[in-house]
């Protein structure tokens, strides 16, 4: 079979991002699995890995570049933002609102 | 650990419905077995028809395999048909009961009464309303795109397989075991391992599971389709709004859906693995599962009422021979109410306990939905007017819908002050709000679009005098059974109530229970016109296409349309595309030449893929896990060696498409054209007589 450069360099890079979101993955489990940190402090890590492992997804996965982000691309990447924004942000208004009731 | 418990896991005998109804013959318990027997007789006379009809070889080579988004779209809403069925059956009984039990038990126990409303409101909301709508979605969109199939046929099979597993989940619960107690919307802690350890809960969580999956892969599909396989010049702003609606939907189901599926499985962490997502101690916060749910809920509910806005459109119309009024202003609506629905799940919780600004801000926000709403509804009134209107089953259902749909958005500004909620919420006043939306919000329109493009699908009209019927049914039923509603709930009747205590009641219940006669006296009327319709179809055959004298491209082919939809791509120059070419003389003209068309070739991958993953959460239901893992392995090397297989399409020559197009010019050369009002005649072959 011949592999063309294109269907390589594709390969590559869902290799590549298969590979960081293992390790990315692995790290944040065993900060809270070893306690390697206090309880605030791994929180802050999960979280910060968490944020890069979203831009490996986009960069390997997804395909989106800032360079040749095509007009519907960003669009979507907008919309989507716009939406998690509502989400999460509602949701942690919402339950730290609530949270006096669970004390 | 025996052997049994192994074999096994949890079912014994007495899971069984009928063991049950055998060691303690109650009323309650003899229903509970007569609909187990019904479920069980079902599948049995089905299997053995489809024996002696000798049918199995055609049905699995030419339907249960096909990745014909059209095929799968009608198996859609064949599946959601029957589960409507059902859950229309057990809301006629909710309603009995509470005609009868007032100081008495009625004729179904508590424990009865509650897996009653909780599989009507979870087989209602995920296994009629959604597969309807993605069975018209699937029937239509691509069509009216100029598309040859859905994006992914392949996904869109596994959507469907995946679905009907969790209608079979839903069945097998009537059978072994019970189903969950805890409501449609299953709140822990009520659901958790302390308080609820059989496998009602278990259920609830897998079949929903199912459905959700299934409906994520769906959003995916649609939206790629209709933003990549639009035919060229099908720009934004000319897509038919029913697909616009599409969009929306499938991009709420991409966004909406997660959080669902997230908190079922977090809610199955708690039960299986001993977490404490939402548990009463240990850091669990039960009221982060009302929030998840209801991200998800109340998009769920324009999932459920955007593609009908979007039939509507397209019937009111169509049938009233009118450019669509306000085409932009009815777009940005739609885009509006989609955002918009994502800034008020609160308003389910308004009691919940948050503080007294947050409560007000998600009211207002949802006041502001109705701004939106309304222009919608002014203008198909606008389209209405001065057009030729037509008043069949269609256009009854659109007026009906537009007439009794305002009442339930004004009961919903009622629900969306906070303060007035906190006196109603949890009544029935609820109840009657949300019927009052979902029943012409949705069953309406499914309707409407079953009546508008059924003679499009199968190429014969459906009988319009059970049309009438079926809509005299719906629209008297609708407001017998849910106005005295409105009036128990504001007297403070709580909602799921198995018994009632106030004898003044009575009259109320006992019009309530006329009014549900009536909707299943409807749904009768629907499955009756499909009867009648079959037998008389010689003389309602409309092979040419265009019984409607409609506008957009779905029209512009046979009916039914060959399986590759187009002969040649169309190329779009206007919205309406159709009504265009018609004006211009440009309909039922030959191609300059045909290509070879490519097709996705059958496969039965979907329905493996779906029923290993149904077995593998079955298995998790009663705790069998060598079925949970064998319906896993299958599922996943199903899905491993079918990407692995190249030779998944296959060519229908070139000569054959132009032959078959031949044929089909031929028909339309020698059909009677037909004015409007002859179009309900034998006389109408498909073939719109052109009055501008
Ligand atoms: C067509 C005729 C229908 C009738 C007669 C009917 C009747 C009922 C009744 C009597 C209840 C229980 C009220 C109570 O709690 O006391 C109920 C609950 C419910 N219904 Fe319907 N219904 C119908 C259609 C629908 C449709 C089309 C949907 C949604 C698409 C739906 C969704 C629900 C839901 C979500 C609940 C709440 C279940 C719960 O309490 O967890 N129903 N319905
Ligand atoms: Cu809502």
């Amino acid at each position: 079979m011949n592999i063309s450069p294109s269907l390589r360099r594709d390969f590559l890079t869902y290799a590549l991002g298969y590979g960081l979101a293992i390790v990315l993955t692995g790290i944040s489990f065993a900060f809270v699995f070893y306690r390697l940190l206090v309880p605030q402090a791994v929180f802050g890590v999960v979280l910060f890995l968490a944020v890069i492992q979203i831009v490996v997804h986009m960069r390997c996965f997804l395909h989106i570049s800032l360079k040749q982000s095509a007009r519907s691309d960003l669009q979507l990447i907008l919309f989507s933002t716009l939406i998690i924004i509502l989400m999460v942000g509602g949701t942690l208004i919402v339950v730290l609102d609530q949270n006096a009731r669970m004390m | 650990m025996t052997i049994w418990h192994i074999l096994l896991g949890r079912l014994t005998w007495s899971s069984l419905a009928f063991v049950r109804a055998w060691r303690d013959p109650t009323l309650s318990e003899l229903i509970g077995a007569a609909a187990a027997a019904i479920a069980v007789g079902g599948a049995v006379v089905l299997f053995g028809l489809l024996t002696y009809l000798r049918a199995w070889r055609y049905l699995w080579s030419e339907w249960l395999t096909s990745l014909d988004h059209k095929r799968i779209g009608i198996m859609y809403m064949v599946f959601a048909g029957v589960m409507l069925a059902r859950a229309l059956i057990e809301a006629v009984v909710i309603r009995t009961q509470q005609a009868i039990a007032i100081n008495n038990q009625g004729i179904v126990g508590p424990e009865h009464f509650a897996e009653l409303f909780s599989t009507h409101g979870t087989i209602m909301v995920f296994f009629v309303g959604m597969p309807l709508l993605i069975g018209l979605m699937n029937y239509v969109m691509p069509l009216q795109i100029g598309s040859r199939d859905v994006a992914f046929p392949y996904l869109n099979s596994i959507s469907l397989w995946l679905t009907i597993g969790g209608g079979i989940m839903m069945m097998a619960s009537l059978v072994v075991g019970k189903f969950s107690t805890g409501g449609w919307s299953g709140y822990p802690p009520y659901t958790e391992l302390a308080f609820n350890g059989g496998v009602g809960p278990d259920y609830w969580i897998w079949s929903v599971s199912l459905s959700s999956l299934g409906a994520l892969m769906t959003g995916i599909n649609f939206a790629v389709t209709i933003y990549k396989f639009r035919a060229p010049g099908m720009t934004w702003m000319r897509l038919p709004l029913f697909t616009w609606t599409s969009l929306c939907t499938s991009i709420l189901m991409i966004f909406a859906v997660p959080p669902l599926t997230i908190a079922t499985l977090m809610l199955a962490a708690d039960r299986y693995l001993g977490m404490h997502f939402f548990t009463n101690d240990l850091g669990g916060n039960m009221m982060n599962f009302v929030n998840l749910f209801w991200l998800f809920g109340h998009p769920e509910v324009y999932i459920l009422i955007l593609p009908p806005f979007g039939v509507y459109s397209e019937v009111v119309s169509a049938y009233s021979s009118k450019e669509l009024y306000g085409y932009t202003s009815l777009v940005i609506a739609t885009m509006a109410i989609a955002i918009l629905s994502f800034t008020v799940w609160l308003h389910h919780f308004f009691t919940m306990g948050q503080s007294a600004p947050i409560n007000a801000f998600f009211g207002i926000a949802t006041m502001l939905i109705g701004i939106p709403t309304g222009v919608k509804i002014y203008d198909w009134i606008w389209t209405m007017f001065w057009g030729e209107v037509r008043l069949n089953t269609a256009m009854l259902f659109s007026i009906g819908f537009m007439v009794t749909f305002v009442i339930g958005g004004m009961s919903g500004i009622i629900l969306a002050t906070p303060p007035v909620d906190y006196m109603v919420h949890n009544t029935l006043f609820l109840i009657a709000h949300f019927h009052n939306m979902l029943i012409p919000g949705m069953l309406y329109g499914v309707i409407a679009g079953y009546y508008y493009w059924f003679p499009k699908a199968f190429g014969f009209r459906l009988s319009e005098k059970w049309g009438r019927r079926t809509f005299f049914c719906f629209f008297v039923g609708f407001y017998l059974a849910f106005m005295p509603l409105y009036v128990m709930g504001l007297g403070g009747v709580a909602r799921r109530s198995q018994e009632l205590f106030d004898p003044t009641l009575r009259p109320w219940t006992i019009v309530a229970e006329i009014g549900a006669l009536l909707l299943f006296t409807g749904l009768a009327c629907i499955f009756i016109q499909l009867y009648v319709s079959i037998k008389q179809r010689h003389q309602t055959r409309v092979p040419v296409g265009d019984p409607w004298d409609a506008r957009g491209l779905e029209w512009s082919m046979s009916a039914p349309p060959p399986e590759y939809n187009f002969a040649v791509i169309p190329q779009v120059s206007r919205r309406d595309a159709f009504y265009w070419r018609k004006k211009y003389d440009g309909a039922y003209r030959p191609a300059d030449h045909y290509r070879d068309i490519e097709l996705p070739k059958n496969s039965m991958c979907g329905i493996l893929v779906g029923m290993g993953l149904t077995a593998c959460f079955f298995g998790f239901v009663w705790h069998i896990w060598w079925l949970a893992f064998l319906g896993f392995a299958v599922a996943f090397g199903t899905a491993v060696v079918r990407s692995f297989n190249r030779d998944v399409n296959r060519v229908i020559p070139a000569a054959e498409v132009a032959a078959h197009d031949r044929r089909w010019l031929d028909r339309a050369a020698a059909a009677r054209p037909i004015p409007r009002h002859l179009e309900l005649t034998p006389e109408n072959e498909g073939l719109a007589k052109w009055q501008g």
